[in-house]
């Protein structure tokens, strides 16, 4: 059996890759996607901590269930505030949305 | 309805009258005075109805009326008030509810109801009179209709408020109440027409001149509640055992027992009350009010209220005295009451003002019923009273309706000569019949004009009881002093309705209307008839016809009935001397004086004349001794010293250390310290805000690199503290 710290490596890298690309993308869809990236990392580690430590127990899949909602719940929204900025801005770069500064 | 509550009732008419009046009906002159008559009505129904019951009774003075309430917790005990109705209160409600109702109607005659009302008159002042145009368009001047008509009837009302509730209560302390309302009642009618400057000092005048007698009577009233634990008659005066205790207990004051003491203060009471010596100064000056004030309060009901009150506590005066030694108390208000007899009668014999000789007669009857006191003649004091309080309203009265008379005489000739003035009058007598029949009655009764009058029998009474104990002292002062009454009696009788009218004004009286006639009717025949009850057994040819009922009526108050004294021709023989001799001697000093003529008595008299014209210098006396030393204390001491120099001093000082104080806290506490902290704090909260500012950039990332490296370097710190050295 693959053992659990593959697993975890694996979320650890998808994260990562998830920070790079919220950090360092201009594209605010870029942005969510790292967002989601970041949030499947934290799904993987769940479901491989209830695998390998409780599997009799259903709490972590449904967990990650809880946080696919969210993630869909809130990629729904992210969107619709980006194509909000893009109608009265004609922009999705992140540097230009920069309102909310003194 | 018993009797007992209807005694209660008696004093509540006039009470509601008052409030009726000066709530509701002030503005309606008809109805306030039909309010206060009607008031008076029912009072002296009232009070005939219980005087009826009370002849009627059998031993009045063992059992009279009472009734009384719990009003006042007193610690475990109750003060009682309540109402009494002893021959003595009986009689006296007799006379205070006749010259009350009879007072009532002659002020609707006086104060001119149903003229029109003046030109010029205001609130304040007499009426000036006011002009109408007859049928042929002459212009004339009448008298005008009181300004302030409503009120005099609210005052007169609570007046007699206060008299009935002294009449009919029980106790020393709701006498003291109704006292006090009379008092209130004289100052503010005193000063009825307050836009007159002597008005207001004469009110001033009596009720700090009373006042000074009333201070010494509470005290002697709480005393004798300290001695006794109650202040009601009968738990007092009849109990043999409370007068024994009392004229046994020495208080240590002058060798005086507590019933001497508390007699004394008690008297001194009703010296200010009643004006004796020397006390007296206020009640000519209270002249200055209406005339049925003087009458009412000046002559017939208040000043008698001083001698009732002493009267009542005649027990308490006489505890402890043997036949022959009277108690010092007693020698005290004998001497004062003699001394003040002469003293005002020879004053009386010096002033022009019709009301002042009348004022000055009062003092000096009034200290005949003192005089009557203090030799132990108890019933001799209460028959004077009451036969005063007839005659003299009467006389008041009559003065009133001369006053009256000649006003209209001044508003009629335009001649502004003093309408008071007796030496104005003269000749009044044919046109003033009614007035001038009733004032000779009144007047020959003050004298004591023998066997018809009623003055006669009362101060003959006076004299035989003086005789008989022989007081010599007493007989002989009373008698110069009777000599001397009947000698101003008939100077004013001559002087005001004899010989020739000797003014324009006195050309032009006429009559009173019935209002005012009609009273001095009825009180004549008081005058003359009342004395018919107290004719002594023994007197000469009429003597026994009636029985002496005076005597055996208000004797029986007493818990020792007064034993009838022998009858002796000589008491009588001083008495008739006096009075005829004194009334034909005024006839004929008087009878020819003319217009301008000084006063006959000048020149025989000489500076003696002068004296008495200037009343022996007494207000001049008090004004030196009393009345200037307190203006400099109040001005000088008080005002100038203590306020200015010593209490606003302090305060200055206060003000300026707090000042100074003041002016540190602010420089160097508030200024620097406070300001600067608080300065310190908003101008560094801006200084860091602007610095720290720039980092909010407004982009998104940079945010997040932040948060990253704040979240690894916090997880560093916990991973070295928790992990690493545990």
């Amino acid at each position: 059996m693959v053992p659990l710290s593959w697993y975890l490596l694996l979320a650890a890298a998808l994260f990562s890759v998830g920070l790079y690309g919220v950090l360092a993308r201009k594209n605010a869809i870029a942005i969510l996607m790292g967002i989601e990236l970041m949030l499947n990392a934290v799904n993987v580690n769940l479901v491989a901590f209830w695998r390998y430590r409780t599997p009799e127990l259903i709490a972590g899949q449904a967990f990650a269930v809880i946080v696919f909602a969210t993630a869909a719940a809130e990629v729904a929204v992210g969107l619709a505030l980006i194509i909000s900025i893009y109608r009265r801005r004609n922009t999705v770069v992140a540097e230009d949305i920069d309102l909310l500064k003194f | 309805m018993t009797t007992e509550a209807i005694i209660w009732l008696i004093p509540l008419p006039p009470l509601l009258a008052f409030f009726l009046i000066v709530l509701f009906t002030n503005r309606s002159k008809t109805l306030s005075h039909i309010v206060a008559l009607l008031a008076a009505f029912l009072s002296w129904l009232g009070g005939m109805f219980v005087f009826w019951r009370a002849i009627n009774v059998e031993h009045l003075g063992v059992h009279p009326f009472t009734s009384s309430i719990p009003w006042m917790p007193t610690g475990n005990t109750w003060f009682e008030i309540g109402v009494q109705i002893d021959p003595l209160s009986a009689v006296t409600l007799f006379f205070v509810a006749w010259t009350v109702l009879m007072i009532f109607i002659y002020s609707v005659g006086y104060h001119n109801f149903g003229q029109p009302r003046g030109d010029q008159d205001r609130p304040g002042l007499p009426p000036h009179g006011s002009t109408v145009k007859d049928a042929h368009g002459h212009a004339h001047k009448v008298p005008s209709i009181e300004p302030m008509y409503s009120r005099f009837f609210a005052f007169i009302g609570l007046f007699a408020f206060g008299m009935f509730l002294l009449v009919v209560t029980n106790n020393l302390l709701i006498l003291f109440v109704g006292w006090e309302i009379m008092g209130l009642c004289s100052y503010l009618l005193i000063g009825f027409w307050y836009g007159k400057p002597s008005a207001r000092a004469a009110m001033i005048k009596a009720f700090i001149t009373t006042r000074v007698g009333d201070v010494f009577m509470l005290l002697g009233i709480a005393y004798l509640y300290f001695a006794t634990g109650t202040l009601s008659y009968n738990e007092i005066f009849s109990n043999p055992e409370t007068l024994y205790q009392l004229a046994t207990t020495s208080t240590g004051f002058l060798g005086l027992s507590v019933a001497g003491l508390v007699g004394l203060l008690l008297f001194i009471g009703a010296v200010g009350k009643s004006a004796q010596w020397p006390l007296h100064v206020w009640l000519p000056d209270a002249m200055e009010g209406p005339t049925p004030v003087s009458a009412m309060i000046h002559a017939a009901t208040m000043v008698s209220a001083g001698v009732y009150m002493v009267i009542r506590i005649f027990p308490l005066l006489a505890a402890g005295a043997e036949p022959g030694y009277p108690t010092q108390t007693m020698t005290v208000i004998a001497f004062i009451g003699t001394f003040t007899a002469i003293f005002a009668a020879t004053i009386a014999l010096a002033q022009n003002d019709i009301k002042r000789v009348l004022a000055y007669s009062t003092i000096s009857q009034l200290g005949f019923m003192f005089a009557a006191i203090g030799i132990g003649a108890y019933v001799a004091a209460v028959f004077h009273l009451v036969m005063h309080a007839f005659f003299k309203a009467l006389l008041f009265l009559g003065s009133g309706s001369v006053i009256h008379g000649m006003e209209h005489g001044v508003l009629h000739t335009g001649d502004h000569s003093d309408p008071q003035d007796m030496f104005n009058m003269g000749g009044l007598r044919k046109k003033m019949p009614v007035t001038f029949w009733t004032f000779v009655i009144g007047g020959f009764a003050l004298a004591g004009f023998p066997l018809i009058t009623a003055g006669f029998w009362s101060k003959d009474m006076i004299f035989a009881e003086a005789f008989g104990n022989s007081h010599w002292g007493v007989f002989i002062t009373l008698a110069l002093a009777a000599l001397f009454t009947a000698f101003y009696t008939m100077r004013q009788i001559t002087l005001t309705f004899l010989g020739a009218p000797r003014s324009e004004p006195a050309h032009h009286a006429v009559e009173s209307k019935w209002t005012m006639t009609l009273p001095l009717v009825v009180l004549a025949f008081f005058s003359i008839t009342a004395g018919w009850s107290g004719i002594e057994h023994d007197f000469p040819l009429i003597g026994g016809i009636l029985p002496n009922w005076m005597h055996d009526f208000v004797g029986a108050t007493l818990q020792e009935h007064p034993e009838l004294l022998e009858f002796s021709l000589i008491p009588l023989f001083v008495s008739l001397v006096v009075s005829l001799g004194g009334l034909s001697l005024g006839w004929l000093t008087y009878r020819k004086v003319k217009v301008g003529d000084a006063d006959p008595l000048m020149k025989p008299l000489g500076p003696v004349y002068t004296l008495l014209k200037n009343k022996y210098y007494f207000d001049e006396l008090y004004d030196w001794a009393f009345v200037r030393p307190s203006i400099w204390f109040a001005e000088t001491f008080v005002y100038l010293w203590v306020d200015k120099k010593v209490i606003d001093g302090i305060l200055h000082w206060i003000a300026y250390i707090t000042s100074v104080i003041g002016h540190f806290l602010r420089t160097y506490i508030d200024k620097l310290i406070v300001n600067g902290f608080g300065a310190l704090v908003g101008e560094g909260t801006k200084r860091t805000g602007r610095s720290i500012r720039i980092i909010q950039t407004g982009r998104v990332q940079q945010y997040m690199i932040s948060a990253l490296v704040t979240i690894v370097v916090i997880s560093a710190v916990f991973y070295y503290l928790l992990i690493l050295t545990p």
